[in-house]
């Protein structure tokens, strides 16, 4: 499994899930995670992904992501896991 | 196990805070390029420089895009020149010509510096170190991205007076041969005492003789995110105080740490050191001068300011050091002027000198580095101030290093343009009274007593 984390955080509106989930079904990238909260208007969400079977390639992925972010106006970054979980663990 | 807060804050420290892996230096032995034919040397040098390099910036650049973490420089670092071409450079024009070999290569692969135009004489030179210290003016002029460093002094030596009375000398000059861009070429030219051989950071980096034919020696930063953390600790005590800042020691050397294990797994080259450093640059928000404000100072220089400094330099290290179990480098926080603007205010307020700044040095790494200071000042002067710096370094048995500018033609009053990471700075007054009599002395201050220590 190769865990990458996607997070966007944006001003709120309707589908911002379903464009990024669809996006991801399209490039085989599994969801393993989602959380989601609105603070002051804001929308957060943290997705964790595996992307072991995906067949693009990572930066074109991210990439991609950033675009669609840009599109409906939230900011999408896609990172892996590592940068994480070495930050944030003994 | 990481969550919503912790994933926030990491971006939050990369977007908002300049958090950054500064450098990832590729250190490159040149020991096998020896010949005897100055031609054939420069071809050898070139060649081993492109081929254990050329992937060195795509693969900088894949990590940040994946990691998400930005990777400021990618610099190259090798062996002193001075050993490379002590068998064939019979002129001050040979050496040139090494140093142009190497500009070459450098924008080639694509790094920004190559650092290791050097000369370690801290007992004594030999001619032929002699010829490339008398040939950095030159070489500092014809070239851009090469950058030079000579190692005076040492703990286990002494210092060689002879070198630093040259130095001030070769000071002098590069900056005269540079001088329609400020002096520019002292920006990359470093005086050091107790040189390390792994220090990923430019303009002192080289590749010591102990070294691997190559590895990976990656420098870490992040004076923006000790800054913020330190602001939720405002009015508390000092126990609070140093464990934010080793708190988030950790947190930034285990990015650098994350960095170099993955730059030497795809460039296929030995993980060395991370460099444990707070690396300032002239971006507001990214600033040592500003963490100690934060501390507590009304400006940097005042009265308390070596304190403060050593008390982060050694919470740093704390909380580095946890962090990866290779730690080298220079390790500390960097007190240059021209790439802090925290500094330059407190230079234009009045509020530091370079006699507190020296007095800082003595419990930080590394020295007095980027110092922009009168054109007129005599090369003595320089020599004296180095020799002061060296003296530091030897009997605390640190690193110590001089960067000092004397931009020709401005003085006290005028500003120093350097642009980009090298930033700017205000001419800094020095004290005229001579020692000449003292740097015209033949020879070399004896090793230290390492003994009664007081």
């Amino acid at each position: 499994m190769k865990k990458c984390i996607v997070t966007v955080l944006g001003q709120d509106q309707v589908g911002i899930i379903a464009k990024v989930c669809t996006y991801l079904a399209e490039s085989e990238v599994n969801i393993l995670d989602i959380s989601q909260s609105i603070i002051a208007g804001f929308f957060h969400m943290m997705m964790v992904v595996d992307v072991s079977g995906m067949k693009k390639d990572f930066a074109q992925v991210c990439d991609d992501l950033e675009t669609i972010g840009e599109e409906i106006g939230v900011d999408i970054r896609c990172q892996k896991a590592e940068i994480f979980e070495k930050m944030h663990t003994l | 196990m990481f969550g919503f807060y912790e994933v926030a804050e990491t971006n939050k420290m990369i977007e908002h805070e300049n958090l950054d892996v500064r450098t990832i230096t590729l250190g490159i032995s040149l020991l096998d390029c020896v010949d005897g034919d100055l031609s054939v040397l420069k071809e050898k040098i070139y060649k081993k420089i492109i081929k254990t390099a050329k992937d060195l910036c795509a693969t900088g650049q894949d990590i940040e895009r994946e990691f998400g973490i930005p990777i400021v420089n990618k610099r190259i670092s090798i062996t002193p020149i001075s050993l490379i071409g002590a068998g064939t450079c019979k002129s001050i024009e040979d050496y040139v010509e090494i140093a142009k070999t190497l500009d070459k290569a450098a924008k080639v692969v694509g790094v920004n510096f190559i650092g290791g135009f050097s000369a370690l004489v801290s007992k004594a030179m030999t001619k032929s170190e002699e010829l490339l210290i008398r040939s950095i003016p030159k070489a500092m002029a014809v070239t851009e991205r090469v950058c030079s460093s000579v190692n005076v002094g040492s703990s286990k030596s002494g210092i060689n007076m002879d070198a630093v009375r040259l130095c001030g000398e070769i000071i002098k000059d590069t900056a005269k041969n540079t001088a329609k861009q400020d002096s520019i070429g002292c920006a990359k030219l470093v005086v050091f005492c107790n040189a390390p051989d792994d220090n990923p950071f430019m303009a002192g980096a080289f590749l010591g003789v102990t070294e691997a034919d190559a590895v990976i020696n990656v420098g870490v930063s992040g004076p923006g995110v000790v800054k913020k953390a330190l602001e939720s600790v405002r009015g508390q005590g000092f126990e609070q105080l140093c464990e934010a800042i080793k708190k988030t020691a950790f947190k930034v050397t285990r990015v650098g740490q994350l960095v170099a294990e993955e730059a030497s797994k795809r460039l296929g080259i030995p993980f060395g050191i991370i460099d444990l450093s707070l690396a300032p640059t002239p971006a507001v928000g990214d600033s040592i001068a500003e963490i100690l404000e934060e501390i507590g100072l009304e400006r940097v220089g005042a009265p308390g300011t070596t304190a403060a400094l050593a008390l982060l330099n050694d919470q740093v290290k704390k909380g580095g050091v946890m962090a990866s179990s290779y730690v080298g480098g220079l390790s500390g926080a960097f007190i240059p002027v021209s790439e802090d603007q925290g500094m330059i205010d407190a230079v234009l307020a009045g509020a530091l000198t370079l006699e507190k700044l020296e007095a800082m040095t003595c419990v930080c790494s590394v020295g007095l580095d980027m110092i922009a200071i009168p054109g007129k000042t005599k090369a003595a002067t320089i020599s004296g101030i180095i020799a002061d710096e060296m003296a530091i370094g030897m009997i605390n048995q640190k690193t110590t290093a001089v960067r000092l500018i004397p931009v020709v033609g401005k003085d006290v009053g005028d500003t120093a343009e350097f642009g980009g990471l090298l930033g700017y700075a205000p001419i800094m007054p020095v004290n005229e009274f001579g020692c000449e009599l003292f740097i015209n002395r033949r020879g070399r201050i004896p090793a230290p007593i390492h003994s009664f220590k007081n």
